[in-house]
């Protein structure tokens, strides 16, 4: 049996999964210490069910920790960002286009060194090893902790980072060091902005994980744990607390795929309703659609692959405005439906209200609800349709009806088809689809590189960059079996001569059943 | 006029989409030109009315590939460079810079160098669009010598051609920049004020600002912003009307690297309709629906991606991606017998002569 756990700002929900099929699930308070929720969640999962705790195989983490975290510029590590790459590059120096309070929680502590690749290979300059021992030195005087480096075509050759990480930790010992090449894809600046991020990151990425794990040894399972990435795919704790950025948006991805599991469902638009928006968004696949276009993470371009998703200001505790034209949202009275809403005896009229007064929601008073004019509430129950109606619209491909899930705590709000919906399911436990999402994520691996064609031919650059994402994959603990190429791309480097060609390849399989 | 930091983004929204595909990450001409206006103040703009006859105008480029230049961008020294190389060799100062092609990042180029030395930028490019060689220029067409030119990297090396025509110094040329790791910056076809009003396709960079403006807007306010664009682009002076092609989804991205370009053929898939064919060579070239051409070169064929209707360059075209397809009747200028010999059809190997959009029309979704 295997547990997913969903630890978000408000609650931390566990879901108890044997095989596809749901045992038990639970949902508490997120703590301010962490371990003492996720210890609650897993183990008021495993009462209801009945489980032991020798019986879970392993724990899979979702968690918006380090989002916010970083959305909120709380807790952060200042960094030291040293790019390799002069003479090349000096006209956009590290942490440009950064909102400015964030780049100045970063330290704002840039240094441009010799270095760097060409597309093919040749070096931009040599690496000079006595001025990364000088930047070293300058380092160890900030007294910062931790390192981000970056080198142009590091995805073509990783040769001239990895040096400098040599050199630095050498000099300065048990410092934290992220390199570029371990997280992002083409494109310096993008992949630049996600190695400095994560090296921000990384003494909550100790915090964090190490009240996971503390939580887990309380609970006496000594099992791998797992935390959830951005694409749905998982990866190792340790992984996680070397590389926490990759967590980012790892939450309406886990909500897609438990909504695809409870649904049973491998295409469908996903309508994800909260206290204060609905997100929309398309399963292809039993995956969440990616982002097109780049993906701006608080501020800051990176090139992360992401859902895409419509966000709209509309969720259960939705403010009702009444007057000259009818509007629901985007303002919402929160976490406070509890107390303002009118079935709970407060004074605001929300969307809750509306679904309640009809009867077709059954939370707190109905009878406060009772004295509302029937037709603002037909107006209302209406308007809330229409609005998710029109971004099922908008997130379509085609245009036939497709299936619609509905989950999240605000999926009471629709009490009949949405325009659209060839089939709408609002399945059982759709309100810890997180969780669940997260107990059945899976594992890839990814390559992104630059092969000159002519000199090395097509099948046999695509073959080998097939077999090196195949073997990232297992790395990460891919059972090899299951592993399949999903993606494959060629870009080849416009204008030039020679055939060189980017090529992008991903592979995904189930976790492996063995010990890690 | 002038170009502040609160036009840039709407500034390389629009060459974005005026490059068909082209013309270079719009991201880092936006970041670049932000230094170049943080070291100056604003860039100026002068309409070719307000140029002397007699005054010396340079036009600076990046050349290479968009897929390098994201990976290793300009040190910034490098159009100062190749500006002063040019006048090093005419003997005198140049009065003002102008963009080669107006196409992504190639639009804001001149405007940072401009902010950067305080030198007017004139309101105008030798293309309207973008195209993948040197000799596809208005002014090529116009009479005017692609040399003497000068090319730089971000060493601080020059090379410089001299003495040949459009087709050759782009053969020299091509090598000097593959030498230089595939990104140089590039300073040609140097003119004076008469030639530059004689053959450039005029205020093309308040065409941009004016298209990535209404794109913007039209989003923020929550209108379609297709509808806005195809407005402003009937209202344009020079470009044609505006011809929605289709709306779906890349369906397959075939590729082919020949003769040192990428040439293929990407697929658009739609509901109800055949699908949409785009056969490219860095630039988006001809559009098939079935056999029949829908539009061709030198008119625009742009893509941009669905819900936000921000242009999407050809390199960054992914498979999947949900896209809206549109095309573009070309500025009159590119239009002529001379210009469609160096930039139509013929001249990227296609049999098929020029046919503009308005015969075209038929084979497109519908009513334009």
């Amino acid at each position: 049996m295997r547990i997913g756990v969903d630890v978000g700002g408000t609650n931390t929900d566990a879901a108890l999964l044997s095989g596809d099929s749901i045992v038990a699930t639970a949902k508490v308070a997120t703590t301010e210490d962490i371990t003492t929720g996720v210890f609650a969640a897993i183990q008021g999962a495993m009462s209801t069910g009945g489980t032991g705790s020798d019986e879970i195989e392993r724990v899979m983490v979702g968690t918006t920790q380090f989002t916010n975290a970083f959305v909120q510029r709380r807790g952060l590590d200042e960094v030291a960002v040293v790019r390799l790459a002069l003479p090349a590059t000096a006209s956009i120096p590290p942490l440009t286009g950064w909102p400015p309070d964030l780049s100045r929680a970063m330290g704002c502590h840039t240094y441009l060194a010799k270095g760097g690749y060409e597309y093919d290979g040749r070096e931009i300059s040599a690496l000079d090893e006595g001025e990364i021992r000088e930047i070293a030195k300058d380092i160890g005087e900030r007294e910062l902790r931790s390192v981000a480096i970056s080198c142009p075509f590091a995805t073509v050759c990783s040769a001239m980072e990895d040096l400098a990480a040599e050199i630095i930790a050498a000099e300065l010992a048990g410092v934290a060091i992220t390199k570029s090449s371990d997280i992002g894809s083409t494109g310096l600046l993008p992949r630049e902005n996600a190695a400095i991020m994560n090296a921000s990151l990384l003494s909550i990425g100790d915090d964090v994980v190490g009240s996971l794990v503390v939580a887990l040894e309380k609970l006496g399972i000594r099992k791998p744990l797992y935390i959830s990435q951005n694409d749905g795919t998982l990866m190792t704790a340790a992984h996680a607390r070397r590389f926490p950025v990759l967590t980012f948006a790892s939450g309406p991805t886990n909500s897609m795929r438990g909504a695809a599991l409870l649904a049973q469902r491998q295409d469908a638009i996903v309508v994800d309703i909260g206290g204060t928006t609905s997100d929309i968004g398309v399963l292809e696949h039993g995956f969440p659609r990616q982002s097109a276009v780049a993906v701006e993470l608080a501020g800051v371009r990176t090139n992360f692959r992401m859902p895409d998703l419509l966000s709209i200001g509309l969720g259960g505790g939705s403010r009702v405005q009444t007057g000259e034209e009818l509007r629901i949202g985007p303002e919402s009275v929160g976490y406070d439906l509890i107390r303002d809403a009118l079935v709970f005896g407060g004074a605001t009229l929300t969307a809750t209200d509306v679904a309640v007064a009809f009867g077709y929601a059954e939370i707190g008073n109905r009878a406060n609800v009772a004295h509302l004019d029937r037709s603002l509430l037909e107006e209302c129950r209406s308007w809330i349709h229409t609005i998710l109606s029109e971004g099922i619209d908008r997130v379509k491909t085609s245009a036939g009806d497709q299936p619609v899930i509905l989950v999240g705590g605000g999926s009471c709000l629709i009490n009949e088809r949405l325009h659209g919906a060839s089939d709408q399911i609002v399945p059982e436990h759709s309100e810890v689809a997180n969780a669940i999402g997260a107990a059945i994520a899976q594992v890839g691996g990814e390559i992104d590189c630059v092969f000159g064609y002519e000199a090395v031919g097509r099948d046999a650059a695509l073959a080998q960059a097939r077999e090196e994402a195949i073997g990232r994959a297992v790395e990460a603990g891919a059972e090899a079996d299951t592993v399949e190429v999903v993606s494959v791309e060629e870009v080849p480097l416009t204008y030039l001569p020679g055939g060189s060609v980017r090529v992008l390849v991903k592979a995904v399989g189930d976790l492996a059943s063995v010990e890690v | 006029m002038r170009i502040g930091h609160s036009d840039i983004d709407d500034l390389a929204r629009g060459a974005a989409l005026l490059g068909s595909g082209g013309g270079g990450d719009p991201y880092i001409g936006a970041l670049l030109l932000r230094a170049g206006l943080d070291v100056g103040s604003e860039a100026r703009l002068l309409t070719l009315d307000q140029l002397a006859d007699d005054s010396l105008v340079i036009p600076v480029a990046m050349m290479g590939a968009p897929t390098v230049m994201v990976e290793k961008f300009p040190n910034g020294a490098e159009a100062e460079r190749v500006l002063g190389k040019l006048e090093e060799i005419l003997g005198r100062r140049a009065e003002a810079v102008i963009a080669a092609e107006i196409g992504g990042g190639n639009a804001l180029l001149p405007l940072t160098l401009g902010a950067q030395l305080d030198l007017p930028v004139v309101d105008g490019d030798g293309m309207g669009r973008a195209f993948p060689e040197l000799d596809m220029v208005s002014w090529n067409v116009g009479g005017v010598s692609v040399s003497p030119l000068a090319m730089s990297d971000e060493h601080g090396n020059v090379v410089t051609i001299d003495g040949c025509s459009g087709a050759h110094a782009e053969n020299l040329a091509r090598h000097v920049v593959m030498a230089m790791g595939g990104m140089c910056v590039i300073a040609l076809y140097p003119m004076t004020g008469r030639q530059v009003k004689e053959s450039t396709v005029r205020g093309t960079i308040s065409i941009a600002l004016e298209i990535g403006r209404t794109i913007g807007e039209a989003r923020d306010r929550g209108d379609d912003p297709f509808a806005a664009l195809a407005r402003t682009i009937d209202e344009a002076p020079h470009y044609g009307r505006l011809y929605d092609l289709t709306e779906g989804k890349i369906a397959d991205i075939e590729r082919t690297t020949q003769g040192g370009f990428a040439t293929g053929r990407l697929r658009i898939d739609a509901s109800g309709q055949e699908p949409l064919y785009i056969d490219f060579q860095n630039e988006n070239l001809i559009a098939w629906r079935g056999a029949e051409p829908c539009a061709m070169v030198p008119d625009l064929i742009c893509v941009l991606e669905s819900d936000t209707a921000e242009p999407l360059t050809t390199e960054a075209l992914k498979y999947g991606q949900r896209v809206h397809v549109v095309a573009i009747g070309a500025p009159s200028m590119l239009l002529s017998e001379a210009a469609l010999r160096v930039m139509g059809p013929g001249r990227f190997g296609y049999d098929t002569p020029y046919r503009p959009l308005s015969e075209l029309a038929l084979n497109s979704r519908g009513v334009p």
